[in-house]
């Protein structure tokens, strides 16, 4: 099988690490090569952050580069438009709808585009998104935003429902695992 | 068993299973979770050391009292750490020495793009460059064996990707703990001159004898394919960018012993192929290597020694083939990293900016300090270099400056590399003002422990260094402690320093706000009938705080309520 790719993208601190592990497990247990590569450091503070997963029968460069992604998993809906230029033709886009003013909006410098979402939409690119805060506050955590997105990106993916379960299994400590299978329910029927 | 393991994390289990007795490391992206994860083995001893040079002689210790051992840094450490390991390459070992250094090209979190090759080189030690996790633990584990073979320390050299990715890593047993005997030998461990000229030869002849090996050894890789077109030279992750650009196309000789390299297997991949391409990311060291050795290469004429590599560049420089994307219709806003909601180091950086003071800066999480809107630093330049280069700044501007110039370290940067260059302050006597941003924590790195912190690397109590002890020590009179919380108390204290007539330390305290044990306030609220849309507190910077339709807005799931916002409004309109 040819090579697929799948970008996390988010604010440092949004969560995508248990993201990028949930579906690093799924796709093991399909018995793909897998690499997934993300960096730590100065730029999870507050930054823009990056996580690449690639998977197939051999996985060689575990970077992404630009037109090579299938699908980009944002957190924050102007990240998913930052990182436009690297989905693939055909690709998909899963993202929150939740909006983070960066620094130089904050300070006036620069303007957050309005409906980010739309726009991405009228230039022909297939977007999937759901308000992922408010479902996952509708569970009683702001936190399992990264999970909710996991049930959406799911309806995607084409892996059976049990091998997800599984992953939030041993992925997810058990006194947190109810809340989140709920929150990845909420997320695969948004 | 295979696993999905981070790249550092491999390498500590190839130190668990290669026998490692022994682990002193210093933090620094993108190495730190090597030591991390070592902490995770009780069968292995490990500490966090104040800095490098210390971490590799405690390595070293070990390995000379027989034990195989490690020392852990990014690659700027390393140069913290030349002196031992130039010296290193002489003596030699007992127990195998196996010490990571890991480069950042790209510069995703560090000062500048060195390759740590040229150290290799320079000390004339081996070094070896794997390119997955797999590759990481079996390298590291037959470091330690190709260490006490060639009686050297071995560096192993790991990137950014390779050190922050996961693949796949199949799991042994732990084998070749058992302690060498230690024998007293003044010949190989006393560098005095005498021994040192016989140690130099033994150098020499020992690079020889590794570059030999390194023609028929399992680290360096020929890998024909029938129908290539052109051969490639490569070594790490430049061999997993070659390998998916180039595919089938191409055949290759991929190295992972990179110092030294060896001659004969280059010569006889090369002369298979009209058209030979070295790819290899950052400086161009095979590829002079090649041309001394009269081997016909092409590489930094179309490839860059700056920044990192990618299937996208090979692809594009060797084949043609340019990317098809598209891209987002408007101008999207940068996201740069920031300092976070809470941050203790916000309110004192603020006070900076306002009394407009050139501040010497060093690196951590405070070097964000530099950024607008706070824009309080003038320079950055190494650990350490806050203390010292202000005195040098104020011996060369005189007493005028002295009343306007404040040095900003971290607690952790403060004992890497600041006690020196504090008491250089003391010693030649500048009226020199220093503060010392104690955060209780190493921030940058991702929360290590460190001698102020009471806590040592595998989180158990340890003898915490008293700040303000240690700097009168050091020949400061004047110390004294601010809460960063507290801006007025802060601003006072730098005012009465910088105007005092002798050298000052103001230790700025207040644990990092993302640290477990610090308790939060709640939220802080806009009253919307007192705010008028000043934009008075945004020049605080703070992430939690923006200004909507003309009224400020507070983000209730980044606020700790530090209460910065709340001293900067005027108006009264930000509280509980
Ligand atoms: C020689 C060297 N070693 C390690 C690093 C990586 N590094 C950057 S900042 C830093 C320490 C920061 O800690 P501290 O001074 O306590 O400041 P904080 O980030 O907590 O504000 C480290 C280890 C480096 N840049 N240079």
């Amino acid at each position: 099988m040819e090579t697929k790719s799948i970008m996390i993208v988010g604010v440092g601190g949004q969560g995508s690490l248990l993201a990028s592990r949930l579906i690093g497990n799924v796709l093991l247990s399909q018995g793909f090569d897998v690499k997934v590569s993300e960096v730590h450091g100065m730029s999870q503070r507050g930054g823009s952050v990056v996580t690449y997963v690639k998977y197939g029968d051999k996985v060689y460069s575990p970077v992404i580069e630009k037109g090579e992604a299938d699908i980009i998993i944002s957190f924050e809906a102007l990240e998913a438009a930052r990182w436009v230029s690297y989905l693939k033709k055909g690709g998909h886009i899963v993202t929150s709808t939740q909006q983070l003013d960066p620094m130089p909006v904050i300070q006036g410098v620069m303007q957050y585009p309005e409906d980010v979402i739309g726009k991405m939409k009228a230039q022909g690119i297939d977007v999937l998104s759901c308000d992922a805060l408010s479902l996952a506050l509708s569970v009683g955590n702001a936190k399992a935003s990264n999970v909710v997105l996991m049930g959406l990106v799911s309806t995607k993916m084409g892996f059976e429902d049990k091998y997800w379960q599984q992953a939030l299994e041993s992925c997810v400590p058990p006194k947190f695992l109810e809340l989140n299978k709920k929150a990845f329910e909420l997320g695969k029927n948004a | 068993m295979k696993k999905l393991m981070l790249g550092n994390e491999a390498f500590a289990r190839g130190l668990y299973e290669g026998g490692c007795k022994v682990a002193s490391s210093y933090p620094g992206t993108p190495s730190t979770e090597v030591t991390e994860e070592v902490a995770k083995y009780d069968e292995i001893y490990s500490e966090w050391a104040p800095n490098e040079k210390v971490a590799l002689e405690v390595a070293l210790g070990a390995s000379i009292a027989g034990a195989r051992a490690f020392c852990g840094m990014k690659h700027v450490g390393l140069n913290v750490a030349a002196d031992p390991l130039y010296t290193a390459g002489y003596t030699g070992v007992n127990g195998g020495l196996v010490i990571c250094v890991a480069d950042d090209p790209g510069m995703h979190s560090s000062q500048n793009e060195q390759d740590s090759r040229h150290h290799a080189i320079a000390s004339k030690v081996l070094m070896l460059e794997p390119s997955d996790s797999d590759e990481v633990k079996e390298f590291v584990k037959q470091g330690f064996e190709l260490s006490e073979k060639f009686d050297t320390p071995v560096i192993v050299r790991m990137t950014t990707r390779v050190a922050h990715s996961q693949s796949a890593v199949e799991l042994c047993e732990r084998q070749g703990d058992e302690l060498k005997a230690y024998e007293k030998n003044a010949a190989k461990y006393v560098t005095l001159p005498a021994n040192a000229r016989k140690l130099h030869v033994t150098v020499e002849e020992r690079l020889e004898k590794a570059a030999q090996y390194g023609n028929d050894c399992p680290f360096n890789k020929v890998e024909i394919n029938e129908g290539a077109q052109f051969g490639v030279i490569t070594s790490g992750i430049a061999y997993q960018y070659s390998r998916e650009a180039l595919g089938d196309k191409a055949s290759y000789l991929k190295l992972g012993l990179v110092n030294p390299l060896p001659v004969d297997i280059i010569r006889d991949f090369a002369e298979k192929y009209e058209t030979v391409y070295v790819i290899e990311e950052l400086d161009d060291i095979i590829e002079t290597h090649c041309r001394k050795n009269g081997i016909k290469v092409i590489g930094k004429e179309i490839f860059s020694k700056i920044g990192e590599l990618s299937q996208t560049i090979i692809a594009e420089k060797i084949l043609g083939k340019t990317p098809e994307f598209d891209t987002f219709s408007e101008p999207v806003p940068v996201r740069p990293p920031v300092m976070c909601a809470g941050c203790p180091h916000r309110g004192l950086f603020y006070c900076l900016s306002k009394l407009k003071v050139t501040v010497t800066g060093d690196i951590g999480c405070y070097t964000l300090g530099a950024a607008a809107p706070l824009s309080a630093m003038d320079t950055t330049i190494c650990m350490g270099a806050s203390i010292s280069a202000l005195h040098g700044f104020n011996k060369a501007r005189g007493e005028e400056s002295e009343r306007k110039s404040v040095a900003v370290i971290g607690d952790s940067t403060f004992m890497h590399s600041g006690m020196t260059g504090l008491v250089n302050i003391a010693y030649n006597d500048s009226n020199s003002t220093v503060i010392i941003l104690d955060n209780s924590i190493t921030g940058m790195t991702g929360h290590q422990q460190n001698p102020t912190t009471g806590k040592n690397l595998k989180g158990d109590p340890a003898y915490a260094v008293n700040l303000e002890a240690l700097c009168h020590a050091l020949g400061i009179n004047r110390v004294r402690v601010v809460d960063p919380y507290n801006m007025k108390e802060c601003e006072e204290a730098i005012k009465e320093e910088l105007a005092a007539d002798e050298a000052s330390v103001i230790i700025s305290r207040r644990p990092c706000a993302l640290l477990k044990y610090v308790q939060h306030k709640p939220a802080l609220k806009v009253n919307e009938d007192k705010c008028v849309g000043c934009k008075m507190c945004l020049k605080i910077g703070c992430p939690a705080l923006s200004v909507h339709n003309g009224k400020a807005v507070i983000d209730a799931t980044q606020c700790v309520g530090c209460g910065i916002c709340t001293d900067m409004c005027k108006l009264g309109a930000i509280g509980e």
